[in-house]
């Protein structure tokens, strides 16, 4: 962000702002071991851009959780009977996830966003091998929609702990050129991980960039793979937030700038999306003692 | 509540520092109020109390940084901030350019580094008071929070203050983490400080189950949220009574108007709202407008009537509040306005 600037009389960047919005559950519905939460949140779906995320309230107004969850966004469809929609997957970890696993149509949902930066798209068509890991797989899709608008080839690959763990296998299948998928447990697909069976589907993709989403150490094995064939590879980080605004700090990870001075950057407005090659995977969860204000 | 009521004068006036109303954010709860300005207008707020700034740029402490509690939050941050250097370049700027008012937190390690610091942000536009953080629980050494000590809080005290314009009030932000709240608040004063802000985080500590270690990198960290607002209204109750003309800026769990309520009718001439911010990013403006409908529905023309309210001796009443009553009884109302003369009636108000 430029320093001093503000965002009035800059109608893309106003457009841009996130905005806080009482939605309201529309439908919940089971997908394998998850929950697909759909949400009328006006404005949020407008302004949002595949790789963003919404951060919401949970348990209800009398709740004893403070923090917002922060929720990579599925799909987002700005205009319908419903005035614009955004729906996420949930995996419960917790309370609070469990709360939201179990919310009725109807129940009234606090949203903020859209919040963070969004993937980057080629600017010329591209082969593009999305790849995703679990219910981390769900910002692929939309992502993959904005490929495509761009001409760009899509090609999915798909893992999990277990074929329950998997999401949106049919739905890559009826969009993509190609899909493959694996499991831990060989319960479906490939057995393995995803960064085992990415050379391969790199080879027989062709692909020219990688765009991952999933838990830590799969991104950074993935990163890794695409590095090892010359790939650009973007991915969208999972760090614990607070606030999902920017203005907690509790979600950051070592990350070099342009300036290759590497910074405790924050992974909800730095990110959720950064370039494989700027996080420091060996020092996430560290503070380098290079790092701008390391204590040395 | 539905109840009209009587427009509440909200300005405020901060040991010192004139504001237009009294709420705020807290220092290392809205960063520096730009990521704040889509859900919370900074020239809406009293002032902006930014996140501490130190001499040099911090990178804080290792991640996990943040364990949810029972209505509250451990966070170990570290005092992560760029710097003073670029505080001043980008952050003061912005906030002038945004008609907001600053309180610029800053926190060092050693009197001769608050007192760089104050001279460095004296100057700054914006500027409205100097909140001085003696009480961070997050630095390497526990020995360094100077606000466990009041010998060492008044020599920083009195260096800061020697380093800013008088017209600039400087307010000590005290622990709850101490045996005598009132010693420390005392020496502050004593020192020069024109205020006080109350209360700090307290230090606290979450074991995870599964792992069997603490959840935090820094292993301790600061409660902050509703879980310890009791403790941070004991401190302004008790700093109040004994010194009940150092002003105090109250902190800690507030999330509602009625919370702020607390805090003012304790003795707080100003608030600031922090971890709510986390799980509501407009709760500033919320809090304010719930505040402003408390003290009118209590009867107060203005919230400079309402500071320390709670103090008065029994049997003084300056308003009477209008009995509990459920909205949609207009004969209850009326009869119960008619009974007590002292609540005022706006011209407006249609019983």
């Amino acid at each position: 962000m430029t320093v001093g600037s503000s965002v009035q009389g800059d109608p893309v960047a106003e457009r841009r702002e996130p905005v806080q919005v009482r939605g309201e559950v529309l439908a919940r519905r089971r997908v394998g071991a998850y929950q697909l939460v759909e949400i009328t949140a006006g404005g949020i779906a407008e302004r949002f851009r595949p790789g963003q995320f919404v951060a919401l309230s949970v348990g209800g107004p009398a709740s004893a959780l403070l923090l917002r969850r922060s929720f990579a966004v599925y799909r987002a469809t700005p205009v319908g009977a419903f005035s614009g929609t955004v729906q996420i997957v949930v995996g419960v970890h917790g309370r609070g996830t469990e709360w939201l696993a179990g919310v009725r149509p109807g129940e009234p949902l606090d949203v903020v966003g859209p919040l963070g930066r969004p993937f980057r798209l080629p600017a010329a068509p591209t082969g593009c091998l999305l790849v995703g890991g679990g219910y981390g797989s769900a910002p692929l899709f939309s992502l993959a929609e904005a490929l495509r608008a761009r001409e760009c080839r899509v090609d999915f690959l798909l893992g999990a702990g277990s074929q329950d763990r998997l999401f949106g296998e049919l739905e890559a299948k009826r969009t993509a050129g190609a899909v493959a998928v694996c499991t831990d447990d060989g319960s479906v697909g490939r057995p393995g991980t995803v960064a085992d069976a990415l050379p391969d589907e790199i080879e027989r993709t062709g692909a020219a960039a990688v765009y991952a989403c999933g838990p830590m150490p799969m991104l950074r094995a993935v990163g890794a793979v695409a590095a090892s064939y010359g790939l650009p590879c973007q991915v969208a980080v999972e760090e614990s937030m607070a606030c999902g605004i920017g203005v907690c700090m509790t979600c950051v990870l070592p990350v070099v700038g342009e300036d290759g001075v590497t910074r405790m950057s924050r992974s909800c407005v730095d990110g959720p999306v950064f370039e494989h090659d700027r996080v420091r995977w060996d020092d996430v969860g560290t503070v380098p003692a290079d790092a701008l204000g390391a204590i040395s | 509540m539905t109840l009209a009521t009587h427009p509440v004068k909200m300005t405020t006036d901060l040991a010192g520092a004139v504001l237009p109303n009294p709420v705020l954010t807290a220092s290392g709860c809205a960063a520096a109020g730009r990521e704040l300005q889509p859900f919370a207008p900074v020239s809406t707020l009293g002032a902006v109390v930014t996140k501490s700034v130190t001499l040099r740029p911090r990178a804080g402490r290792p991640t996990p940084r943040m364990a949810e509690t029972p209505s509250g939050m451990l966070n170990s941050i570290g005092l992560q901030n760029p710097g003073v250097d670029a505080f001043l370049a980008h952050d003061l700027p912005w906030l002038a350019e945004h008609d907001a008012r600053a309180v610029v937190s800053i926190a060092g390690g050693s009197v001769a580094e608050y007192a760089e610091l104050a001279r460095r942000i004296a100057p700054a536009p914006a500027l409205v008071a100097v909140e001085v953080n003696i009480s961070c629980p997050n630095v390497e050494s526990r020995g360094e929070v100077f606000a466990c000590d009041p010998l060492a809080a008044s020599r920083v005290l009195a260096a800061v203050r020697a380093e800013i314009p008088a017209v600039v009030p400087v307010l000590a932000k005290l622990s709850p983490d101490v045996t005598d709240i009132v010693a420390v608040a005392r020496a502050c004063a004593d020192a020069g400080a024109d205020g006080l802000t109350l209360v700090n985080t307290m230090l606290g500590l979450v074991i995870d189950p599964d792992t069997m270690r603490p959840v935090l990198g820094g292993v301790t960290g600061g409660l902050s949220g509703p879980a310890i607002m009791p403790v941070a209204l004991r401190c302004v109750w008790q700093v109040h009574a004994a010194l009940p003309s150092v002003p105090i800026l109250g902190v800690g769990g507030i999330r509602t108007g009625l919370d702020a309520l607390q805090f003012v009718l304790a003795g707080a001439s100003a608030i600031s709202v922090g971890t709510a911010v986390f799980g509501d990013p407009s709760a500033p403006v919320r809090v304010l407008a719930e505040l402003e409908t408390a003290l009118g529905e209590r009867g107060f023309a203005a919230v400079a009537d309402a500071i320390g309210y709670a103090h008065r001796d029994a049997g003084v009443e300056l308003v009477v509040p209008p009995p509990p009553a459920p909205a949609g009884d207009p004969a209850r109302l009326s009869a119960a306005a008619g009974a007590r003369p002292s609540w005022r009636l706006g011209e407006e108000d249609v019983w």
